[in-house]
């Protein structure tokens, strides 16, 4: 086993941790942070798997808006659980169903770093050798997100200002009291 | 928290710190890890700290809720008009070749606008879901 694998496992196994613990903690703000560590633990193993644009990600938003989100829904609300009465035997059934599934799924992966995993011979091989003259930017990552697949990236920035419109209009908290204010003015 | 004078100084060194770290982020995606989505996920966090630290109602007098979601809208729209003015130029939609004369330059130009709109919209989505979960 080299460091690598020693590193990997120890994350691995901290996130699983911090998940039982999330799972059984009932003070949320305890549990909200706890997420927080879960995100930075992730962000860390995927510096380790060399996907440093995908951990900078985990960190800003696992780690970050998540957590700061979470904790202006606990501000508005309790800061515990509610004791909850019901049976936990589906639930856990499913969990273990889903779990058996996944690791069924796991055998049809290719090894992390198989140099002949279908992702590494269709389209990746071009784009690692054309980036530098036909895009001309250092970080490949950035020539494929912005270029290579910017139709992609625009159907996530749409995503990304759907999932706003649509809070927006769930919650719709400073229009709604803009409205009312000026109403209370005349 | 606004009463915690440990917590209000060290937001006050923080948050420049924050807003510039994302403007590097933003305009250093092409030469090493980030880009835009990231660079509004720092900004938005940047500002949220601001708003946990010194209250909702000092956010909204530098941020104003009704600028964040034309900002969020206009994110999108300069990235689908990037597009267009690739179509424009002779090329397909989004191919920043056509942008200008040399391929090279208009690609740059081309990740520079798109990333720039993404951070907009992604920063602006932030801060809006923030006004929404705490002025609601």
């Amino acid at each position: 086993m080299s460091t690598w694998h020693l590193i990997n496992a120890g994350l691995l196994g901290f996130m699983v941790a911090v998940a039982i613990a999330v799972a059984a903690l009932r003070n949320l703000f305890a549990a909200v942070m706890l997420f927080a560590i879960y995100s930075l633990s992730a962000a860390t193993l995927f510096v380790a798997l060399d996907a440093v644009d995908v951990a900078f990600t985990e960190a800003a938003v696992g780690a970050g808006i998540s957590s700061i989100l979470m904790l202006a829904t606990l501000a508005a609300t309790d800061g515990r659980e509610k004791q909850h009465r019901h049976r936990r035997a589906l639930p856990l059934v499913l969990c273990l169903a889903l779990a058996v599934v996944l690791f069924a799924g796991l055998h049809d992966l290719a090894p992390v770093g198989d140099p002949a995993a279908p992702a590494h011979v269709h389209v990746a091989p071009r784009y690692l050798s054309e980036t530098a003259t036909e895009v001309g930017v250092p970080n490949v990552v950035t020539a494929v997100l912005a270029s290579y697949r910017g139709y992609d990236t625009l159907g996530e920035a749409v995503v990304i200002f759907t999932a706003g419109l649509g809070v927006t209009a769930l919650l719709g908290g400073h229009f709604r009291r803009r409205r009312s204010g000026k109403n209370g003015d005349v | 928290m606004s009463e915690h004078p440990i917590v209000r100084a060290g937001a006050k060194l923080l948050v420049p710190c924050i807003l510039l770290f994302a403007l590097y982020v933003q305009f250093h995606g092409d030469f090493g890890p980030g880009g835009g989505f990231q660079a509004g996920a720092i900004f938005g966090a940047g500002c949220i700290l601001y708003g946990l630290v010194f209250g909702v109602d000092a956010l909204a007098r530098v941020v104003a809720p009704r600028l964040v979601q034309q900002v969020a809208a206009a994110g999108v729209l300069l990235f689908a008009l990037v597009g267009v003015a690739a179509l424009l130029g002779g090329g397909t939609y989004l191919d920043y070749d056509a942008l200008l004369p040399d391929p090279i330059a208009g690609q740059h130009l081309g990740i520079l606008l798109i990333e720039l709109g993404v951070g907009a919209t992604v920063s602006a989505v932030m801060l809006g879901l923030f006004f929404s979960f705490t002025r609601g």
